[in-house]
């Protein structure tokens, strides 16, 4: 029964009054959206759409105006610039319980004097709904996120992997158009974290939802979401899929808040057909690939990411039919970090900069590891490194 | 789970502090007064017998004791002067803790959603009536509240009435003077409750659905219950026992509990009967309060 549940519920989104949008249309478009708290401009002119049906992540350090924007979709906050587009219909002004959103908070936010149903309940009482489909719509979610046999427990009587279900049924219960999730997991242990990444992300495939998450966690983003938003100082700086917001950076900021990377500041030399050769201060002179867009400047960043980089005794090694690789640097190892899956070195380059490599222990004895101050070549490709402006 | 013993010396002595206070500032008066409750009057000081004299032997004692008698709680039944004292009290403060909690919360609602800096502001006037004498501030309403003061003169100057209105010896009086006086023992309780709610519970219930209204009723009343009957019972208690404002700003054909109990020990000398009705007055408040406390008890039991 839970696997053929309506996308949206006319009755629970009744007081709204949001169409669904027509084909190609973004369900929520979001325009020139800015907000300021006195003098601090928490969100600077954000323009975002969204596809109905997608799982969104905006990403960003703390006070980067993530959850401020996700307090403005929610209602919680009206902008000061700006639209806020659902279906359509302008909804920047409309008061929370006129929205069809529903969100789930960080805290959990459960009603302590209300019971694990009365909390599920809650929304669906607001919407008028028959008394009848309540208990029905409550026993769904409640087998939705598991919990039967909880149902007359208060909160306080539940553990907080518990709480964290009871809270996603209630903000699921009302089918609405469009769930926002704020840093739902972070109050959940590691173990437990990972398993309900995997449910959230089951979860909103089989209702077909819309989802938009707010986390600090980029690999709880990486693992989610199909489109990411990374937001620096109130600003969006790139939306992107999970693999080119990793690869494919479009600036310092992005390649050094997501994941981890080496980056070589130097000067713009020379193009050869799609490479440029670049000279940089730590790492000699570098080939890279063309990016897409092309660089003007003449001060460029090159950025390679750590596990991009090989590492071996005598120099790089070639297979056949492939392109040569051209970037090659001489060093020693200065640092051995073991991380179970994967090793990463630091690398003093003969150049004078230090470079990070990960290695994959693909076998469990230890006949290929390097030493400390062992003389190692770190290699990479053109097509590994990311040109940025600096 | 005994927690005598995970207790150390000086905790455990800090544990029986409130008790040996109850005993020697609670129970043992409370005895005196039980005593002169079972007694008579006599012209004769004190102006009570039988006096317990411990020195004149256990016959003495034995005899002192047959003396003893539930009279003075049969006449307090039977005369209904005091049968309406005890009514009137108890309706005085229902009344006026009523119109205390509608006055109060607001105030302390409005306290809680100030910003940080702000709240600490209002909290400090909440409390600065307290640094001017009680007595003087009563007195400054009678000033008020007299037939050409202050209120008078604005209702006058507004075109609200044509001729002054007799505001005291009047229950309005009363009920204005009692309410300005209990004030603060309603919002600190509330505002304790309210502002240590979680903000995010008012917006999920909004974000589910509830306008505004809908917010107050069903999640920031319920939860600020507790703090509704702190404030209740600090008001509705001494309130029941009131003799300063009453006798200040109310008429004299309605007498509350305690202006009868100064009337009994002071004007007719009659320490027994002002005991007794003491007694029962106690009795009559114990009621609420452990009504509450079962209430409390009730709600932490199900909160487990």
């Amino acid at each position: 029964m839970t696997d053929e549940l309506p996308r949206t519920d006319a009755a629970a989104n009744a007081a709204g009054g949001a169409q669904h949008p027509a084909a190609g249309q973004p369900l929520l478009r979001i325009e020139g959206v800015a907000k300021t708290f006195g003098t601090f401009r928490a969100v600077d002119g954000v323009s975002l759409d969204i596809k109905a049906g997608e799982f969104f992540a905006l990403l960003g350090p703390s006070g980067c105006g993530k959850t401020t924007l996700l307090r403005m979709l929610a209602g919680f906050e009206a902008p000061d610039e700006g639209r806020i587009l659902l279906g359509g219909q302008d909804i920047a002004q409309a008061l929370p319980h006129e929205r069809p959103i529903n969100m789930m908070f960080q805290s959990y936010a459960l009603f302590p004097h209300l019971s694990v149903r009365d909390n599920i309940a809650f929304g669906l009482k607001r919407a008028g709904m028959a008394r009848a489909d309540i208990a029905s719509r409550v026993a769904e979610m409640v087998a939705l996120v598991k919990l039967e046999g909880l149902e007359k427990r208060k909160p306080d009587q539940l553990s907080g992997g518990q709480r964290q279900r009871v809270a996603l049924a209630r903000a699921l219960a009302r089918r609405p158009q469009l769930l926002l999730l704020d840093e739902p997991l972070a109050a959940l242990d590691k173990k437990l974290r990972e398993s309900t990444q995997a449910e959230l992300m089951e979860l909103q495939r089989r209702l077909g939802m819309t989802f938009i998450i707010v986390t600090h966690d980029q690999e709880e983003a990486m693992t989610m979401a199909s489109r990411i938003g990374v937001m620096n100082a109130g600003k969006l700086a790139q939306v992107a899929s999970p693999r080119e917001l990793y690869e494919a950076p479009r600036s310092r900021w992005i390649a050094e808040f997501v994941g981890d990377v080496n980056l070589f500041e130097g000067e713009f030399k020379l193009r050869d057909g799609h490479r440029l050769v670049i000279a940089t201060r730590e790492a000699g002179t570098l080939v890279a690939a063309e990016p897409r867009e092309p660089v003007s400047e003449a001060k460029l960043s090159v950025a390679i990411r750590p596990e991009k980089i090989k590492l071996s005794r005598r120099g790089p090694v070639f297979e056949a039919g492939r392109e040569t690789a051209i970037n090659s640097l001489d060093g020693v190892i200065a640092d051995i970090c073991y991380l179970g899956g994967i090793t990463t070195y630091k690398v003093k380059l003969d150049e004078g900069g230090m470079v990070q490599a990960s290695v994959v222990n693909s076998a469990r004895l230890d006949v290929d590891a390097y030493s400390v101050n062992q003389n190692v070549v770190a290699w990479f490709t053109p097509d590994d490194c990311v040109v940025l402006p600096s | 789970m005994s927690g005598r013993r995970i207790f150390a010396r000086p905790a455990r002595f800090a544990a029986i502090a409130p008790y040996v206070w109850m005993v020697l500032f609670f129970l043992v008066p409370f005895a005196f007064v039980l005593k002169i409750s079972l007694s008579q009057t006599a012209i004769a000081q004190p102006p009570y017998e039988p006096v317990f004299d411990l020195t004149a032997g256990w016959e003495a004692l034995k005899t002192a004791l047959a003396a003893l008698s539930i009279d003075n709680f049969r006449l307090l039944i039977s005369d209904e002067i005091y049968v309406f004292a005890y009514v009137r009290s108890l309706t005085v403060a229902v009344t006026a803790t009523v119109l205390l909690l509608l006055i109060g919360y607001p105030i302390a609602y409005g306290m809680a959603r100030l910003p940080k800096r702000w709240q600490a502001v209002a909290m400090v006037l909440v409390i600065v009536p307290f640094w001017t004498s009680f007595l003087i501030r009563i007195y400054a309403w009678i000033n008020i509240l007299q037939h050409d003061g202050l209120l008078n003169q604005i209702l006058l100057a507004l075109h609200l009435v044509s001729q002054p209105v007799v505001w005291l010896s009047t229950d309005s009086a009363m009920y204005i003077g009692i309410v300005y006086s209990y004030l603060p023992f309603m919002i600190l309780p509330l505002y304790a409750t309210l502002a240590k709610m979680e903000p995010a519970l008012e917006e999920a219930a909004g974000d589910l659905g509830a306008p505004p209204w809908q917010v107050f009723w069903l999640v920031t009343f319920p939860l600020s219950l507790p703090g509704v009957g702190a404030g209740v019972l600090l008001c509705f208690i001494p309130i029941v026992g009131e003799f300063v404002i009453p006798d200040l700003l109310a008429g004299s054909n309605a007498l509350m509990i305690g202006q009868t109990l100064w009337l009994e020990f002071f004007t007719n000398k009659d320490w027994p009967v002002a005991s007794a009705a003491a007694i029962v007055l106690l009795v009559v408040l114990l009621v609420p309060l452990l009504l509450y406390e079962r209430l409390q008890k009730r709600q932490l039991e199900q909160g487990r």
